[in-house]
């Protein structure tokens, strides 16, 4: 294999993708300014700064407890920031819960372990949001569900329960539900992560055809083909800071940061 | 490696599917598997077949066979079973069940008046339908809500404007704290509250009784002939203890856990505190509590009722538990659960009620059952302070001269009559947890 980058990869191969240069707005998305977080003692966040266009495609990558769940967790308010400022869709996120909510319903967010509500279905999982947050009637929210689900292919599962579903099935019903409240920015926090081989694949075609229409989306994920196709822009954070950030093509084969050369040598060396 | 060994393999193609062997399936499978299964478990099959063998065919031929039915007294049953079976022979003198069942059922009740209490009972089940099974149509939710009313109404009697004024109260506490307060202090929440919560129990204390009084004095008596409340006995008794109870302790027990969780400082404080505190005193303390002190504290002249007092020790005695058996399904939760929930925009009570109650409720079913199970059983304790519930009842029937010397037969009658109710719950919660299992 000629190309490290190529290691370990479950990129599609039958149709190549290459995002990267995909045009990116102008118009700011998120602003991140000085933002520092503590837990009790321990500093996790360090003087963050951060700006996100509409559109753009952001990998977030770094050894573990560098930080980088911390961060996007932050953009939703899932954790606290104690010093600097964080705007998203021009709203101040502070202790104001109407703020709060607002961009809750605005920003959506996959995890690692799916977090589906096991006791509903599938369909009731996708609709349960837009019923009561956004007031959907529930016909228009079932209608709009079935079809987010059939744009992850699974439509036939609607009616069965999470715990019936493989894990793959499983991530792609979290991203159907979050795309279920329209969201504008889309934050996955290590989503292909506690996946089979096999299933990971399919959870990454998903996020492809997210990012080719244009969602704006932050990645925190060791998948480095993803990156290198999708991403218009790859930060690398340790110990609670930015240590580097570029575009993939400069960020892989061109690392200015030593802490940055030794992460990659590591995750793709073998 | 010899060379003639190869670690090569190919599978020559797919193998079919076959039928189990015979003795692994049908009854012979399941008895070797189940009661033959090794020398161990013979031997503990053959024990206990042996042992059925011989205890329950005396208590067959003491109960049913040589039991007695109809007589006056404990002395007319044992010549009968002489009579029937000869000298030496003992059996069941079930007379004095048959004698006494009203006063079983239902204590000193008006029996004029049975019909009240009988019709309150089945309106119950109507009432509880909807609760316990969801294929129920919902519009019964509506009946299910007015029931307290209709069956305190039925059992008590009395006119209808005490319970009307009664009802009144938390509308006459909303006016006074969130309407008129409006010009005190403003908009405040807490202070609107606050007040409403004061206003309503000044209303129930001082204004309830007067106005009732004046509005049959000038409109007339509207309602039920009254029945007092110790009159009331016996089953009828346990299972008015035992309903309110349990719809009243899971209610609080919920508001309690989640309490108990709260992020705000006083909050959880009161509900630590009282939980606590209930836990760690005895019932009976309560019961005694309920029928000889609050009397102390309350303003002289208001007359509480002792059943109305017991009923409120029992519901906070078992929502004390009852929180703490929601607070372990609510730990059973893992955190994503609640994360998935804020990230999606849903508020703290949507997302209570929504996502985080349903799944804590369906780990803590168990547990809540058992409660309701504990609860209905812990009524009997009531006859400590005087009530006559089934247990208070035995012993005037057992200094009945007619009766005297009785025991076995009441105990085992009352026995029963709990079991059915107790074992009828247990069963519900083992359908209600396979109804509501979806991992599978």
């Amino acid at each position: 294999m000629s190309d490290p980058l190529m290691a370990d990869d479950h990129m599609p191969e039958d149709h190549p993708v290459d995002l990267s240069k995909m045009h990116v707005s102008d118009e700011v998305a998120i602003q991140i300014n000085n933002m520092n977080k503590w837990y009790g003692e321990f500093h996790v966040l360090r003087d963050i700064n951060l700006t996100v266009n509409r559109g753009e495609r952001i990998v977030i990558c770094g050894p573990s407890g560098s930080g980088k769940s911390t961060l996007i967790r932050c953009i939703n308010r899932l954790e606290e920031h104690q010093k600097g400022d964080i705007i998203v869709n021009d709203v101040e996120l502070n202790s104001d819960l109407k703020n709060i909510d607002k961009i809750r319903a605005e920003v959506g967010m996959v995890f690692q372990h799916f977090n589906l509500f096991p006791h509903l279905t599938i369909l009731e999982n996708c609709t349960l949001a837009p019923i009561w947050v956004r007031k959907t009637p529930k016909k228009e929210a079932e209608a709009d569900a079935m079809l987010l689900l059939e744009r992850v292919k699974i439509p036939e599962q609607a009616h069965k329960f999470p715990g019936q579903l493989s894990g793959g099935q499983q991530q792609r019903v979290a991203i159907a539900r979050s795309l279920c409240m329209k969201p504008r920015i889309m934050l996955f926090d290590e989503p292909t992560s506690a996946l089979d081989p096999e299933m990971i694949k399919e959870v990454l075609d998903t996020m492809i055809g997210l990012a080719e229409e244009g969602m704006t989306m932050l990645v925190v994920t060791h998948e480095m083909g993803f990156a290198r196709q999708v991403a218009n822009r790859v930060i690398f954070m340790d110990e609670g800071q930015i240590v580097e950030e570029n575009e993939p093509e400069e960020f892989f084969h061109n690392p200015k940061s030593e802490r940055t050369k030794l992460f990659l040598s590591q995750i793709l060396g073998h | 490696m010899s060379s003639d060994r190869s670690i090569a393999f190919v599978a020559s193609g797919q193998i079919p599917p076959s039928a189990p062997p015979a003795n692994l399936t049908g009854p012979i499978g399941w008895v070797r598997e189940n009661l033959f299964d090794g020398i161990l478990n013979s031997i503990l099959t053959l024990a206990s077949i042996a042992i059925i063998v011989m205890v329950v065919p005396p208590i067959i031929d003491w109960a049913f066979l040589k039991g007695v039915w109809n007589a006056g007294s404990l002395g007319e049953c044992r010549e009968i079973v002489v009579a029937t079976h000869g000298e030496g022979a003992s059996g069941a003198c079930w007379a004095v069940i048959h004698e006494r069942i009203y006063q079983f059922l239902f204590g000193f009740y008006p029996p004029e008046l049975y019909w009240r209490p009988i019709l309150a009972f089945m309106l119950l089940f109507v009432a509880i339908a909807p609760v316990l099974f969801s294929s129920a149509p919902r519009q019964m939710l509506w009946f299910s809500l007015a029931y307290p009313l209709i069956a305190f109404f039925l059992i008590w009697g009395g006119s209808i404007w005490g319970t009307l004024l009664f009802l009144a109260g938390p509308v006459v506490g909303y006016l006074v704290g969130f309407r008129a307060g409006r010009f005190a202090y403003g908009d405040n929440f807490i202070v609107g509250a606050a007040v409403t919560v004061l206003a309503t129990v000044l209303w129930w204390l001082f204004a309830v009784t007067p106005i009732a009084d004046a509005l049959t004095s000038t409109i007339g008596f509207v309602g039920f002939e009254p029945v007092e409340s110790d009159r009331l006995g016996g089953f009828l008794l346990s299972i008015t203890i035992g309903v309110i109870g349990i719809s009243g302790s899971l209610p609080i027990g919920i508001v309690l856990a989640l309490g108990r969780q709260s992020s705000m400082f006083a909050i959880k404080t009161m509900c630590v505190v009282f939980i606590e505190f209930i836990r760690g005193v005895p019932l009976i303390t309560l019961l005694f509590v309920a029928s000889v002190l609050l009397n102390y504290f309350l303003p002289p002249g208001t007359s509480f009722d002792l059943v109305l007092r017991v009923v409120i020790m029992v519901t906070l005695f078992a929502s004390a538990y009852m929180a703490e058996v929601i607070r372990g399904g609510l730990a059973a939760l893992p955190s994503g659960q609640y994360e998935a929930a804020d990230a999606l925009g849903l508020n703290y009570w949507q997302a209570t009620r929504l996502i985080i109650m349903p799944q804590a409720l369906k780990v803590a079913i168990p547990g809540i059952v058992s409660n309701f199970i504990g609860l209905f059983k812990d009524t009997t304790l009531v006859s400590v302070i005087g009530l006559l519930d089934p247990v208070g009842l035995l012993n005037p029937i057992r200094a009945d001269s007619a009766w005297n010397g009785i025991l076995w037969e009441l105990y085992m009658f009352v026995a029963l009559f709990f079991w059915v109710f107790c074992f009828s719950m247990s069963r519900y919660s083992m359908y209600l947890e396979k109804k509501l299992k979806t991992d599978r």
